[in-house]
């Protein structure tokens, strides 16, 4: 019987399929992980509801744990509580920023947003919705870049 | 309390029929951006409606699924409200329509997620951060089009006067709603919403006038009919069929 915290291990190498620089457990979607006998249940919290991506993550979580020799996951959706970016890793909000995405902003009342650039809080935004529905498209007036902007959500 | 099948039977037909009509605009948006929006809020409230669907399904105790309540029942057993079976007009209607529907969807899904129904606090408390997104987004457009153009401003009132007699019907409660929540608790906030913006838009809040109903008990006008043979075209061609 593997130790759980291995399995998060493992499991921290599933990209998530939008987002290739983040893993599922960086997006805080791993909620759990329990033996039950030989079973291991894996308990996953999806992030917006309508994220096209929650169906492969939930089948590339039970591929690597297949490819790690687990044979029997039972995969459990916990929708409550909710979904938060505030559960995104220190290193997650790290690697989207060296991905070209600026991480939620942590104060989201009058978030200034920066850019992912050249660090400017001179950023304009240009659509409320991105390439995907967690992202803003912004643009940059100190270096013109566009750049996504992962939203808050909390 | 558990809510009954037919109260999360509306919540779902609703959030289900809006995101098929914003799914008509995917390819036709004003500009790209626009376009991109339109189908995310649509994939929001697809989402959502899947949520709804399962745990109606679920509580009917029949054994349906999900698919087979959005693919497998005519416009007579659909429990949507009339508001948001409308067509997409030009983008005032469409925004228009939108605001009215966030406005209220926003406090709606706020007052159910402390809900003591644990099923649909879970789904509410996770979908009204969505709609707060959907709700600052189509008020921007409301105060963009009625505060634009002389052109912009008429298409707005055009479209308020249309949309405006398929308000009442979201506070309207029977006792399939009563049974869940105060729909009319949530008409102040809502009014307010609508007050304030219109205010910023430079648009006249309509008067008391004589207000639609029928969509929650199943009487819809002809163009859910048009809507469903589109969506429901490949289940009822090719029965079974999955991607």
């Amino acid at each position: 019987m593997v130790e759980v915290g291995k399995i998060r291990e493992w499991l921290e190498a599933v990209p998530d399929p939008e987002i290739p620089v983040v893993s599922v457990v960086d997006l805080g979607i791993l909620r759990d992980a329990a033996w039950h006998g030989d079973e291991l249940e894996v308990t996953i919290t999806p992030t917006y509801s309508g994220c096209p991506a929650v169906a492969v993550i939930a089948h590339d979580i039970e591929a690597a744990l297949h490819a790690h020799g687990v044979a029997r996951v039972k995969l459990t959706t916990r929708l409550s509580p909710p979904w938060t970016t505030d559960w995104l890793s220190p290193q997650g909000r790290e690697k989207l920023h060296g991905f070209g995405i600026a991480p939620p902003e942590l104060n989201a009342i009058a978030p200034r947003v920066h850019c992912p650039h050249c660090g400017s809080s001179q950023t304009e935004c240009v659509s409320a919705f991105g390439s995907t529905p967690c992202k803003a498209l912004y643009r940059c007036r100190a270096c013109r870049e566009p750049f996504d902007y992962f939203k808050p959500l909390r | 309390m558990t809510a009954p099948f037919e109260f999360c039977l509306r919540l779902g037909d609703t959030d289900l029929i809006l995101s098929q009509r914003l799914g008509e605009w995917c390819g036709h948006g004003p500009v790209l951006e626009e376009d991109l929006a339109l189908a995310n809020v649509a994939l929001d409230l697809l989402g959502q409606a899947r949520l709804w669907l399962t745990l109606a399904g679920e509580r009917e105790g029949c054994g349906r699924s999900e698919d087979q309540l959005a693919y497998l029942r005519d416009a007579g057993a659909f429990r949507n409200l009339l508001l948001v079976e409308q067509p997409n007009g030009d983008y005032a209607h469409t925004m228009t329509r939108q605001f009215f529907f966030d406005a209220w969807h926003l406090p709606l899904l706020e007052t159910l997620g402390s809900s003591s129904d644990a099923a649909i606090a879970a789904i509410a408390a996770k979908a009204s951060r969505e709609a707060a997104y959907h709700l600052r987004r189509s008020r921007d457009w409301i105060i963009r089009l009625g505060d634009g153009t002389e052109e912009s401003h008429r298409r707005m009132e055009t479209a308020i006067a249309a949309l405006w007699p398929l308000t009442g019907e979201m506070f309207a409660a029977d006792a399939v709603d009563s049974s869940v929540i105060d729909l009319e608790a949530l008409r102040p906030r809502w009014q307010s919403e609508i007050e304030s913006t219109f205010a910023h838009a430079t648009l006249a809040v309509p008067s008391d006038a004589w207000m639609q109903h029928g969509g929650k008990q199943g009487v819809h006008t002809e163009k859910l009919g048009t809507l469903l043979a589109e969506m429901q075209f490949l289940q009822r061609a090719y029965p079974g069929a999955q991607w």
